[in-house]
């Protein structure tokens, strides 16, 4: 039994080939607009909703509570960002753990997927097949959530930033997706001429694997700093303190303690005191935008390479 | 064996750098995924805390009785099915209209810019899209006063009717995910073989008939694999949409319950370690044989194109 994955690059080439299907062979012009305008609303559609949310946190909150979430502010003010900023510390706080844990955990990644990946691509190593396998498996089955979880406590990893690190350092069909790419792109010949020269594995891998793998790592890696960057299952599992509280799992819990407060479940003289402190709509919006920021920031940048990379990620079967 | 043992000691010698190079990440992968595997085992026992896995008490399949007696379970599989099925239908339906459409565009300066716009939502992590869900339906939402009260009808408590959320639940999943499916299908629209088309165009064949008669039949295998590969997936749910988008609200369970949100929240919220993990096994267990029926039936098919 062997994973079978194959890739199919999107390159600058095969898409300028299709450019319209060629000159004679065009949709009408009628046709053309009426696809645009469809085309336009439905990317309107994909950003309205975070148009909207920088436009509430704008807003004056009394304005929200008589007119409610406008995209354009009727009445301006900044005035809950500078509340949010007064408590700036968890902010800033989330704002490390979720840097720490996706810069180490997107580095350590790649180093691992790429150990595994390298041995189990080359054709002359006894037992790859073995090898390959004890990877896929992992695909196939699982233990569930519960055992991963108890493995986890008896670990000692609860409320330790490497188990946010850990959970996702070794994905199986990162591995595989490697393996492919290591096997297809990587000439038998270079590291049998290494290996004359001299050159020992460690050797070979270092300098000549990684160095000839940049669109397979660039893939993985981005893949892997979305997953990282984006998880707030892992803590809402296994963190309870406060001083590894990442971005995301912090906007997590913001929600909730608004949700609660205005659940009716608390008790309102006992919330009274604390009304002046919760965030309210404004300010829960421009939560939300303190942590869209950075990937409204980066998408212009990573999407390119993203695109690519799910074409040679892609799994066919 | 005597010839044998000493060929792989010799093996293991001669390889002994990349096999040391597999160690680390095989230690991860022990750790992270065989030992949960082995500790399936807890869901067969009348688990404390105290005791652990190995020194709890047997129980049998009393955790499974139990599991099945509850109605949450069952509601939980009907969820998770049905809902699956209708992203299966409705994602892949639309991805692939967009696809040809956004291929048959006629500026491609154009096409990139749609491209990113839609792509967008699946960056963002189900938090939040949270977030953005409430800014549409909260009691103050977009929905409620910029929609509904200017055309004279009275706000919706949307946080509270379960009813509407087997309509909201897909609609969120398909704003945040067809835009990924939508790339799949452009890879597989942009590999097609251009002579195909030139020599439609020489026979006369309008653009309709190209996209019927050539683009959907060589799109087919991929949508095919596709789509039997979610049907192999059919009893996983994606937590994020399912947990977070409702923000755990308890009156919307009904029609918000999954399997994953229901293991979940028997671990973390009512402790209940032998349901839930009776639950996950039931889940993995079917998730497996499903995974192997539709490889089976994708060799059958096309055997290149098969997982194993």
């Amino acid at each position: 039994m062997n994973a079978h994955i194959e890739t199919t690059p999107l390159t600058a080439e095969k898409a300028e080939k299709t450019e319209g299907h060629g000159f004679g062979n065009r949709i009408s012009k009628p046709a053309n607009f009426l696809l645009v305008l469809m085309f336009t609303l439905i990317g309107i559609a994909c950003l309205y909703p975070v148009l909207l949310v920088i436009a509430v946190s704008f807003t004056d909150e009394q304005t929200i509570t008589t007119s409610g979430y406008n995209i354009i502010p009727k009445v301006f003010s900044t005035y809950s960002y500078e509340y949010l900023f007064q408590d700036a510390g968890k902010i800033f706080r989330g704002y490390g753990v979720s840097i720490a844990v996706t810069l180490l955990g997107t580095l350590g990644s790649l180093l691992l997927t790429s150990l595994f990946a390298y041995p189990i691509s080359r054709k002359d190593l006894p037992y790859r097949n073995l090898l390959a396998f004890f990877v896929f498996f992992t695909i196939l089955f699982n233990g569930g959530l519960v055992t991963w979880y108890l493995t986890y406590s008896a670990a000692g990893l609860k409320n330790t930033m490497a188990a946010l690190i850990l959970a996702h350092l070794v994905g199986p069909f990162n591995v595989l997706i490697m393996r492919t790419f290591f096997a297809n792109t990587i000439p038998v010949s270079l590291i049998e001429s290494a290996k004359i020269d001299g050159a020992g594995e460690m050797r070979i891998y270092a300098r000549i694997i990684l160095q000839l793998s940049l669109p397979v790592m660039a893939t993985i890696g981005l893949f892997q700093m979305l997953g990282y960057w984006n998880d707030w299952f892992t803590s809402s599992v296994l963190i309870s303190s406060n001083n590894l509280v990442s971005l995301q799992y912090l906007m997590y819990k913001i929600i909730y303690n608004i949700q609660y407060l205005n659940s009716g479940m608390v008790d309102a003289s006992v919330a009274g005191s604390q009304t002046a402190t919760i965030p309210t709509e404004t300010v829960r919006m421009a939560m939300a935008i303190v942590g869209i920021g950075p990937i409204i920031f980066v998408y212009p940048f990573v999407q390119r390479y993203f695109v690519k990379g799910l074409t040679i990620g892609a799994v066919k079967g | 064996m005597l010839t044998n043992a000493p060929r792989l000691l010799r093996n293991l010698f001669k390889f002994r750098a990349l096999y040391l190079m597999v160690l680390f990440p095989a230690a991860v992968l022990i750790f992270n995924n065989y030992i949960p595997m082995f500790g399936v085992i807890v869901a067969f026992k009348n688990y404390n805390f105290v005791d652990g896995i190995l020194g709890s008490a047997w129980a049998g399949f009393e955790n499974f009785k139990y599991l099945f007696q509850t109605e949450d379970a069952w509601n939980a599989t009907r969820n998770t099915v049905l809902y699956n099925a209708v992203f299966i239908v409705l994602n892949n339906a639309v991805a692939i209209f967009l696809a040809i459409a956004l291929n048959e565009l006629r500026s491609r300066r154009l096409a990139r810019l749609f491209q990113s716009s839609l792509l967008f939502p699946y960056f963002l992590s189900f938090v939040v899209v949270s977030y953005l869900v409430y800014a549409f339906l909260g009691g103050y939402g977009f929905i409620n006063k910029g929609i509904l009260e200017p055309l004279g009808f009275d706000p919706v408590s949307w946080y509270t009717e379960p009813k509407y959320w087997t309509v909201i639940l897909p609609l969120v999943n398909l704003w945040k995910q067809v835009g990924y499916a939508m790339i799949l299908y452009l890879a597989a629209i942009v590999g097609i073989d251009q002579e195909y088309y030139e020599a439609a165009v020489i026979d006369g064949a309008s653009k309709w008939q190209q996209i019927r008669r050539i683009t959907v039949p060589l799109m087919a295998p991929v949508i095919i694999i596709l789509i039997i590969l979610q049907i192999g997936h059919i009893f996983n749910a994606d937590f994020g949409l399912f947990y977070q988008v409702p923000l755990n609200t308890g009156v919307l369970y009904p029609t918000t319950n999954v399997i994953d949100t229901f293991v979940y929240r028997g671990l973390l919220v009512s402790g209940n370690v032998g349901m839930s993990s009776a639950a996950g096994l039931y889940q993995s267990t079917i998730g497996i044989i499903l995974v192997l029926a539709t490889n089976f039936i994708i060799r059958r098919f096309s055997k290149e194109n098969a997982l194993f």
